[in-house]
């Protein structure tokens, strides 16, 4: 059984498909990576995925649950976690907190009104121990606002593992970074691979083939290819319609 | 009842929704353009009847005093949005809500101040009173259907604009999507200028023409501002047509409810009670339809198309 | 910086010691109208803390709060035309009714966001105000003169005005205490994230709604103990208490001392006022002066009084 299966997934906004009989496979422990051009439809997946968005028709299962209807909330529950393409954090809150958010989020309901948050020993020191592996301790206090953009990047994706998920969604997650930042993140993920299965958009090639198990090419809504780096890399339909205009 | 009560009640009712909608129409368009939420468009309202009030009796004449306070109205809205508005965009709504409503304060001290605490009355011209026989067996004021008459051809003119001038068409594009508007390479700033400040007139015009009926008072303005919130969030932000839907929804349920409701529960319950609940009801029927169509469409009637 | 702290810290002990010798230093200065003033400010300050709490720390711009003052002054008015005067009795009226329309208004109102939710609570408070100025039984647009405060247990009397200070002032603390624990805890964490991303929030797993609703509710329970307080107080109720201008007050008042700061509201409340108390005593005309007073504040001073404090004290090191 795959950890995620989505199947003949479609979504058009007013006549145009955005994703067209969209199937992918995740299976446990594996980066499925999606590539394709801008304006592909793969924010769109994504937001299917995590039910940011109602599907037209098609089904999604996480770990063989049926979450195709479920709210976001409840995916999130499941075992699913996501990044932001454009970094989404709290901003009124320091850096730990937002971590200790996502922490909190996975223990239970938070109908607990009296003992501060700080006080909570599971919250502080699971976050804490997040943080030192994303490389953020010492930004630990700082607010949100007072981040680098790669930094920003760095805590969008601890959040999401704070989560402890089944299954990561990372929604380009070197967007705007640096080289030196891109590397670090690459060196990050690579490390974080194996322990969930990852389902990873990228635009960035290096990375791409440098991580993924497994390719995935969408183009105009449609899957076109999918397969291993090396038979992506040498498919012609790919080649034609993707990589052949570098 | 009988027949020509609910006739006489339906045409007060569409009155009603007319002037709704001249007062929610540059509501709905500062809304949805801009995204600023204006607690003093309510104020442009006492003002217009304020002004016209001065100008007819000083002129003798309504009709001269409505063309002259219809411009004079349109600079006090450009005058706002200069010094006060064109500040505020940039800001969250919770800023705009506080300012604006310091302006209503501002504003009502300085009518108060220029025109006394009193409200002003001022006559109509001999020939727009007397009623109008209609259908032949309902008597209904003449002056009442000249203001049916000028909101539904104020309407057609903005359906006009709106529909069919590149003007129009850039201010819809504004109302659903801000930045497509900025990317055409148009001065936003400008056009929106214009836009507050026919908004502002269209309200004044509701103004004058009303206060010969209510007279111009202080707080005028923010009574009706309140409803025309009711209406835009019914219609939809940013939808004129939502707007002239639902101003219309909004005065004909008020208008009957207030009129016919207690007859209507005497069918289901007793006088007595009928005749206790009936005045509280009424009143809050606008919200009710208003809390129930948002249950539903949280967005509104008809919501602006985003991104 | 540590200085700088006490200094702002300093200004938030004055006050409250202020406040809590109140009485006895209107005694004093022989005085004896301004413990009414002091009175009311405390009971507007309990309302514009309470209103923090959903505006401030949860971000929901409620611009409807003053029905909760009405509807709990109208839970002492409506049993007091009944004879019924038993404090806890009305109290508790208050309670269920502030927390029914509440857990109502607040289902509809949280199901929008944006101006959307800024107009809905509006509207939904003009509904109440309507509905009680048509309501000829209980004094319409007049509205009820309440005989005797509310009878409280131990023989604590409220018709000493004192007495009824100090309740408002513990009131008050207690509130303030529950506030500063309920916005630390997992509780008002979900509640000041959803505040700034809400979306975001879900996409971790909250369903963010019912937390919202619930502190809306607890906001105007508190808010409606207020409204309690107020119509014990001015021993008056009519609709005019939740008049959509007093929920623009409330917001000022919140915004003002600066709004998701504990103590802001307090402050805000006392500087509220004192201008609107002074100016008043100038000119007939003191509402112009204070709207544009009001329009600079939002236009110049960003943090409110607390966020001004703090920032004095922090260049002051």
């Amino acid at each position: 059984m795959a950890l995620l299966e989505v199947n003949n997934l479609h979504k058009s906004f007013g006549g145009i498909s955005a994703t067209c009989d969209v199937s992918i496979r995740v299976e446990k422990g594996e980066l499925h990576a999606i590539i394709g051009p801008n304006g592909a439809g793969k924010t769109t997946l994504i937001s299917q995925l995590t039910g940011d968005l109602e599907s037209d028709s098609g089904t999604v299962y996480l770990d063989g649950k049926n979450i195709t209807r479920l709210p976001m909330h409840k995916r999130a529950r499941l075992g699913m976690a996501r990044s932001f393409q454009i970094t989404s954090v709290i901003d009124n809150m320091s850096v730990i907190e937002n971590v200790m958010l996502s922490v909190q989020a996975q223990s239970g309901h938070s109908f607990r009104f009296w003992q501060p948050v700080s006080a909570q020993q599971e919250l502080t020191e699971t976050s804490h121990e997040i943080l030192v592996n994303v490389g953020l301790q010492s930004r630990s206090l700082h607010r949100t606002t007072e981040l680098s953009h790669g930094e920003r990047r760095q805590l969008e994706v601890a959040m999401a593992l704070a989560m402890r998920p089944k299954l990561l969604l990372l929604d380009e997650p070197m967007a705007g970074m640096g080289s030196d930042e891109s590397i670090k993140m690459i060196d990050f993920i690579s490390s974080i691979k194996g322990g969930t299965g990852i389902l990873l958009i990228e635009h960035d090639m290096d990375a791409v083939f440098k991580l993924a198990d497994r390719i995935s090419v969408l183009v105009e809504g449609n899957i076109i290819a999918s397969g291993s780096p090396e038979q992506i890399r040498d498919d012609k339909q790919v080649r034609r319609a993707y990589l052949g205009d570098e | 009842m009988d027949g020509a009560l609910v006739v006489v009640q339906l045409l007060n009712g569409i009155q009603l929704g007319v002037l709704l909608f001249l007062v929610a129409a540059g509501l709905t368009l500062v809304f949805g353009i801009m995204d600023f939420v204006n607690l003093a468009h309510g104020a442009l309202y006492m003002i217009g009847a304020f002004i016209c009030a001065s100008l007819t009796l000083a002129l003798d004449s309504f009709l001269i005093a409505i063309a002259l306070a219809l411009p004079a109205t349109f600079i006090v809205g450009y005058l706002i949005e200069r010094v006060f508005i064109c500040h505020l965009y940039h800001r969250d709504h919770l800023d705009q809500v506080l300012a604006t409503f310091g302006l209503i304060l501002v504003f009502d001290t300085l009518v108060h101040m220029l025109w006394g605490p009193a409200g002003i009355s001022y006559p109509l011209p001999n020939w727009m009173n007397g009623q109008v026989n209609l259908f032949g067996f309902v008597d209904f004021p003449l002056y009442r259907l000249l203001i049916i008459f000028s909101g539904i051809t104020v309407a057609i003119g903005l359906y006009f604009v709106i529909v069919r001038t590149k003007t129009g068409m850039l201010i819809r594009a504004g109302a659903s999507n801000r930045t497509m508007i900025s990317a055409l390479g148009v001065n936003i700033n400008q056009l929106f200028r214009y836009v507050f400040a026919t908004g502002a007139m269209l309200a004044g015009f509701a103004g004058m023409i009303i206060a010969p009926i209510t007279e111009a008072s202080i707080g005028m303005g923010s009574d009706v501002l309140l409803i025309a919130f009711v209406v835009i969030i019914i219609g939809g932000i940013g939808s004129i047509r939502g707007a002239l839907i639902a101003s219309l929804i909004v005065g004909l349920i008020d208008t009957m409810g207030r009129s016919f409701l207690d007859d209507l529960m005497k069918l289901v319950v007793s006088n007595q009670a009928a005749e206790t609940s009936a005045p509280a009801l009424s009143a809050m029927l606008v919200y009710i339809l208003m809390a129930a169509i948002l249950f539903f469409r949280p967005q509104g009637l008809f919501p602006p198309k985003t991104r | 910086m540590i200085a700088g702290l006490k200094l702002h810290g300093g200004v938030v002990v004055a006050i409250l010691l202020l406040l809590a010798f109140a009485p006895f230093i209107i005694d004093w200065i022989d005085k004896p109208f301004y413990l009414d003033l002091v009175t009311r400010m405390v009971i507007l300050a309990i309302a514009a803390a309470s209103l923090n709490l959903i505006l401030g720390y949860g971000g929901m711009i409620s611009f409807g709060h003053a029905a909760y003052l009405g509807i709990g002054a109208y839970s002492i008015g409506i049993p007091a035309y009944y004879g019924e005067y038993d404090g806890l009795y009305q109290l508790a009226i208050t309670i269920i009714a502030c927390g029914s329309f509440s857990l109502l208004t607040g289902y509809v109102c949280l199901r929008t966001k944006g101006v959307y939710f800024i107009m809905i609570t509006l509207a939904f408070a003009q509904m109440m105000f309507f509905a009680l100025v048509s309501i000829e039984e209980y004094g319409a647009d007049d509205g009820l003169v309440i005989d005797l405060r509310s009878e409280l247990p131990f023989g604590f009397s409220l018709e000493n005005s004192v007495s009824m200070y100090y309740l408002c002032f513990f009131i008050l603390l207690f509130f303030l205490f529950i506030i500063h624990r309920l916005v630390n805890s997992r509780f008002g964490m979900v509640i000041r994230g959803s505040a700034v991303n809400d979306s975001r929030m879900q996409s971790l797993g909250f369903p963010t709604f019912r937390y919202r609703l619930l502190c809306f509710v607890i906001a105007g329970v508190m808010c409606g103990v207020a409204g309690w307080l107020l119509g014990n107080f001015t021993n008056f109720i009519s609709p005019e208490m939740m008049d959509w201008t007093r929920s623009g007050e409330l917001i000022f008042m919140v915004v003002l001392g600066g709004a998701g700061s504990l103590f802001g509201p307090v402050l805000g409340t006392a500087a509220f006022v004192l201008i609107e108390e002074v100016l008043s005593g100038f000119t007939i005309y003191w509402q112009l002066y204070f709207g544009l007073f009001l329009v600079a504040v939002v236009l110049f001073v960003r943090g409110g009084l607390d966020g001004l404090l703090s920032k004095f004290s922090r260049s002051d090191k």
